[in-house]
């Protein structure tokens, strides 16, 4: 029942006679404890009051972030078709290739790390870069409202009975992002120098499909690392007074922009990131050859 | 246009209280707290609804509306489906007075706690300088109007009641960053940030900048530079070397 119109007289507060009759029945949902079922707050039966569909997200990053690290755990451990010699494509995940199994032309720092299936032949930059996704802010609230649910959506309960953030051991050396950092900006350094090397292949300077793959990725990695919000201090965030440092003052400026689309650089990179693997292995293993223009 | 809008609103007090479905004539173009206003004037004298401005900027009529904190003012009914039931119910976070009206003074006593602007003294002729760039940082965070939708969305407090004494919350995180980066500001902030103000317990899941009706940048602008303040001051060796070989902070 439903009450309307003005006529209805006002219902007394203590008997409330007229309102219990229209109330909804609460879910039977656990008996009263923390959280927004803490005693001072409004009794509300229900956790969350959303009928959106706030799960989606979660979902969908659930299953992004997934099917890319099994790709990438799959290609790491192949130790094959990450090199094409035709046209001197190194593929970003067996950069730099230190493995003395790695094919000698695509060393460019040398072979030193030892040949083994559990280790990467880019030994020296895969666990950077995955600290790097690991600790960075928006990945962060990426997988803590997915895969850890804390919390899955906004004002839909964190169920988790206690909560410390990011205060104890382990994630309190999520504060250690910015030296992940550093190290990536030296590993998209080498990213870079590999792209530029591709435009030389066996036959001399080429341009192909592929050249302009991995120029693309290149250009996607150093948008994600260039827009990080511990760069974003580095750079000019830690200062009081920008008007002592006008260059830092227009770094900062700069990543500031870029920063505000982090997310969707974080997404971007791992979408050419596997654009750019996929397309050298498809060439290396000879399932497609590339489009030359030149 | 008049219609119909089943309103759903939770009714109670501390010691109880349940949802209520209520049927009442709304127009075109009206807003959540319009539906209130007629509810209490036609049907129940003594629904207990706070507000003020009806305009976005006082922050008095937060509430949560489909499960999500609001501004009811400022929700319109337009974004709701033909036919939908539109629930609206306090704040979850703080302890409820009745009906609508929740008890926030967790928020003015953790404002409390906020260190006191600490200034430079005034230059000879009287004045405070400062240039435009230096300033501009923090008046961001002069939009904000307390309306505490991004306190009672937080889920370290909204889900965890013991948190309540470690933790300020995101409008808070505001006052610290701007002392933090305000030009005159002589004082260090980044150990009350850390200690007092429990920043570290924050996680960054933006729920906060999500429910801002002043589309304040509250993780992205305010929190995340104040943890990285407090990386500087308590967790990057090599500042903290930096700062003992040259005896001068790097954040003039
Ligand atoms: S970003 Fe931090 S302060 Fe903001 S709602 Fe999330 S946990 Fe709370
Ligand atoms: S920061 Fe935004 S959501 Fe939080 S109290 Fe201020 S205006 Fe409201
Ligand atoms: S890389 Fe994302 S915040 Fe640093
Ligand atoms: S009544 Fe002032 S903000 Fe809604």
């Amino acid at each position: 029942m439903t009450t309307t119109g003005t006529e209805e007289p006002e219902p007394d507060r203590p008997n409330r006679a007229n309102a219990t009759a229209s109330a909804v029945a609460e879910p039977a949902d656990g008996p009263l404890s923390g959280g927004v079922k803490a005693p001072s707050r409004a009794r509300i039966g229900w956790r969350t009051l959303r009928k959106d569909r706030y799960w989606l997200e979660p979902t969908l990053i659930v299953a992004g972030l997934s099917a890319w690290l099994l790709y990438g755990f799959v290609r790491v451990f192949m130790q094959d078709f990450y090199y094409v010699a035709e046209h001197h494509y190194l593929t970003p995940f067996y950069s730099p290739c230190t493995s003395t199994g790695c094919v000698e032309a695509a060393a460019h720092f040398g072979r030193f790390t030892p040949d083994h299936p559990l280790i990467p032949f880019a030994a020296l930059s895969l666990p950077f870069l995955l600290l790097l996704r690991l600790t960075c802010y928006y990945y962060r609230k990426a997988y803590y409202r997915s895969f850890w649910m804390s919390p899955p959506a906004c004002a839909v309960p964190d169920r988790h009975a206690s909560y410390t953030g990011e205060t104890r051991f382990p994630l309190i050396l999520q504060n250690l992002h910015r030296y992940t950092f550093y190290i990536a900006v030296v590993i998209v350094l080498i990213n870079t120098w590999d792209a530029i090397l591709a435009f030389g292949g066996e036959d001399g300077f080429g341009v192909g499909l592929g050249n302009l793959v991995l120029l693309f990725n290149v250009v996607m990695l150093w948008l994600y690392t260039l827009s990080c919000h511990s760069c974003r201090h580095v750079f000019g965030g830690r200062l009081r007074h920008f008007s002592r440092h006008p260059v830092r003052y227009r770094w900062w400026t700069f990543v500031s922009k870029l920063n505000t689309r982090h997310m969707q650089y974080a997404w971007m990179s791992l979408g050419s990131l596997f654009l750019v693997d996929f397309y050298v292995m498809a060439v290396a293993a000879g399932w497609i050859s590339d489009l030359r223009f030149f | 246009m008049t219609y119909d809008l089943n309103l759903r609103v939770w009714r109670g007090d501390a010691s109880g209280g349940e949802l209520t479905d209520y049927v009442v004539p709304v127009e075109e173009g009206e807003v959540v707290l319009d539906a209130l206003h007629r509810l209490q004037a036609t049907q129940t004298g003594d629904l207990a609804v706070r507000w003020n401005c009806k305009a976005g900027k006082c922050g008095s009529c937060s509430a949560e509306i489909n499960g999500k904190p609001r501004l009811t003012c400022m929700t319109r009914l337009s974004i709701f489906e033909p036919g939908e039931t539109v629930t609206v119910t306090p704040l979850r976070t703080f302890p409820v007075i009745r009906d609508l009206v929740t008890d926030v003074s967790y928020n003015y006593e953790k404002a409390k706690k906020v260190p006191t602007f600490s200034p430079e003294p005034r230059q000879a002729d009287g004045t405070y300088r400062m240039q435009q760039e230096d300033v501009q940082r923090g008046q961001e965070f002069r939009k904000c109007i307390e309306c505490f939708l991004c306190q009672s969305v937080c889920h370290v407090i909204r889900d965890h009641e013991e948190n309540k004494e470690a933790f300020s919350g995101p409008r808070l995180f505001l006052r610290y960053a701007e002392l933090q980066m305000h030009p005159l500001e002589t004082n260090d902030h980044r150990d009350a940030a850390r200690e007092e103000s429990g920043v570290g317990m924050c996680n960054i899941t933006k729920c906060c900048t999500e429910v801002c009706p002043e589309g304040i940048k509250i993780t992205d602008n305010a929190i995340i530079p104040v943890k990285e303040h407090v990386v500087d001051r308590s967790y990057d060796p090599v500042v903290w070397l930096g700062r003992k070989i040259f005896r001068r902070s790097s954040d003039d």
